[in-house]
């Protein structure tokens, strides 16, 4: 069981007020807030062992080379992956995702190849393959989404065909908070000859996650949406995958013997992360991780099941003005809630909440064809959820929501007879 | 377990102040029943808007008469009432005018947004607009405001173009 009033206390910017207010953060799914032990790892790192990994002979580089090694063991082992070796740090989800389609897909998917995606991708496991289908004169193809926010299989078997070179698919959707059921259409994407990518942003920091249990090839996410700062996340691939993966970007540290006209590359990792690598920031991944293991990730999950079961509950008050998106059961999706009014944008919402001190996202949440083609509206608001919100933020956030409400009702009503 | 604390008691009411200037009552109005919203089939300008990080979408069509002076005018609108307002509005200011007085009005309208001192004889020009003021106290709303304008700005150098060419 998770005591959120107790974590906050661990979180400076939660103390603070906006507006005079207690700032009640509800937009996680963007970026979480990071707990003091992370931003102390940074300080330390800085003031105490500060120094390039992997080259130096002296003190603070052999210091600095095995806090970084360390953070990268944390992360293998935290979504459970065989080794270290096959976990490669990038800047965030979307640099993972690029690396997949410059190097792997780029010489394994040919013309005629069929790319296997959903509709409710977010626009950086989309954009990457829409480039790559056009270089390589490949299809992308989409699993579609139902009203209720879920994958429509009925035609997965003809959408998966021996064509089919990659399914890349979100594991929880950002707009949605579907949790969709990866481990089966990845034992269907093999059936048929296919590798897997599972863009695991919105999934890692909030549930158990084991990519030898799923079965995928290739898992990307950020980790500043996992208490971590940002500027540092993870792509994991399946070993035998990895082995034969071209280099994405070349040069220092990712070479084993460089000659005037050639160079061989680097062991694994390594091959994969060329130049000076975001030291601070993965030694401080490592930090949020071992405060994720601390709390355990099954009461993460729990906790977050708790307030979307809360939120469902509340907002249901406001049926008739709100509209709720998206599987509407807490056990089949992620901790956070989109929604919307029929008479107020999403971002007079966000305004109009933002000045009662409550941070939530309102748009288009990076997912457009989802929102747009599918969803068929403007714009949604989301309230996503962590370990140190509470019961209370989504009383707030409604009795917010229900003053944002009538405020914008009573205005532009009298005037509107002027016309 | 969860802490329940007692809701602070400033949480009550909004910071009415400075809402009240964002949403003025001409800006509701003019969202709530906007003027002008139709498509013109034969305009002679059509100007199109996008900001790509809101999602929003504008688009005016302009009719002009044998002076280059707006005839008709039309507008579609996708976005926030901020938004909505600031096309809806443009489009009743637009009519009647010449190319040059739109062009005049549009640029008013930018320093305005800017934060920039108007005399007053601008600033009366600007008229309805003058609501918009309150939105500089909320600086990511001034790209909604804008939107339509810019529109509009993109949407007349396009027309120059196109008539320097003939």
């Amino acid at each position: 069981m998770i005591d959120a009033g107790a974590i906050r206390h661990d979180f400076p910017v939660l103390s603070r007020t906006v507006y005079g207010k207690r700032l009640v953060y509800l937009d996680n799914a963007a970026t979480s807030q990071k707990p003091r032990p992370v931003i102390q790892t940074l300080v330390d790192y800085y003031e105490g062992y500060n120094s390039n990994v992997h080259r130096g002979v002296h003190a603070l580089s052999m210091e600095a080379t095995q806090r970084y090694e360390e953070a990268r063991q944390k992360v293998a082992a935290f979504i459970h992956a065989p080794s270290a070796e096959t976990i490669i740090l990038v800047r965030n989800t979307t640099e993972g995702i690029n690396l997949v389609a410059n190097t792997w897909a780029a010489s394994n998917v040919g013309p005629g190849d069929e790319i296997l995606l959903t509709e409710m991708e977010h626009h950086s496991n989309l954009v990457p393959w829409q480039k790559l289908a056009r270089q390589k004169g490949a299809r992308l193809r989409f699993i579609p989404v139902t009203h209720d926010g879920f994958l429509d299989l009925s035609d997965i078997d003809e959408l998966l065909n021996p064509n089919t070179r990659l399914l890349a698919m979100v594991h929880v959707s950002n707009v949605l908070g579907t949790i969709n059921p990866v481990r089966e259409l990845t034992r269907k994407a093999h059936a048929v000859g296919a590798a897997v990518l599972i863009d695991g942003a919105q999934s890692v920091p909030h549930m158990p996650v084991n990519v030898k249990e799923l079965g995928c090839d290739f898992m990307a996410f950020s980790g500043h949406k996992m208490l971590g700062p940002t500027g540092i996340g993870v792509l994991w691939v399946k070993d035998d995958l990895l082995q034969e993966m071209e280099p994405f970007l070349l040069g220092g540290d990712m070479v084993k013997d460089v000659h005037r006209e050639d160079a061989t590359w680097n062991d694994l990792p390594y091959r994969f992360e060329a130049g000076t690598p975001n030291i601070a920031d993965a030694i401080a991944l490592g930090a949020a991780i071992d405060y994720l293991n601390d709390l355990g990730m099954k009461n993460v999950r729990d906790h977050e099941m708790q307030l979307t079961r809360h939120a469902l509950e509340v907002l249901s008050e406001l049926a008739g003005d709100i509209d709720l998106y998206g599987p509407k059961d807490p056990s089949r999706q992620g901790g956070m809630v989109s929604f919307s009014s029929r008479e107020v944008h999403p971002h007079d919402l966000g305004t109009l909440l933002d000045r009662e001190g409550i941070a939530i996202r309102a748009g288009h949440l990076c997912a457009i064809p989802l929102v747009r083609g599918r969803l068929k509206v403007p714009g949604l608001a989301r309230a996503s959820f962590y370990i140190y919100n509470t019961e209370e933020d989504i009383d707030l956030l409604v009795a917010a929501l229900k003053k944002a409400l009538t405020f914008f009702r009573a205005k532009g009503v009298a005037a509107s007879h002027v016309h | 377990m969860f802490i329940k604390k007692k809701p602070e008691t400033n949480r009550q009411k909004f910071d009415f102040e400075e809402l009240d200037e964002l949403y003025r009552e001409v800006i509701l109005a003019h969202y709530r029943n906007p003027q002008n919203r139709r498509q013109i089939e034969d305009a002679d300008i059509r100007c199109e808007g996008f900001n790509p990080f809101c999602g929003d979408e504008v688009f005016i069509q302009l009719k002009l008469d044998e002076q280059e002076g707006v005839a008709e005018v039309g507008h579609q609108a996708q976005g926030c009432s901020i938004c909505k307002a600031s096309a809806s509005m443009l489009t009743e200011l637009l009519k009647g005018k010449t190319l040059e007085e739109a062009e005049a009005l549009s640029r008013a309208f930018h320093r305005m947004m800017r934060g920039a001192p108007t005399s007053d004889e601008k600033a009366n020009a600007l008229g309805g607009l003058k609501a918009f003021q309150g939105v500089l106290k909320f600086p990511i709303r001034i790209q909604c405001a804008l939107l339509p304008w810019a529109a509009l700005e993109s949407g007349l150098n396009e027309y120059r173009a196109r008539i320097k060419d003939r």
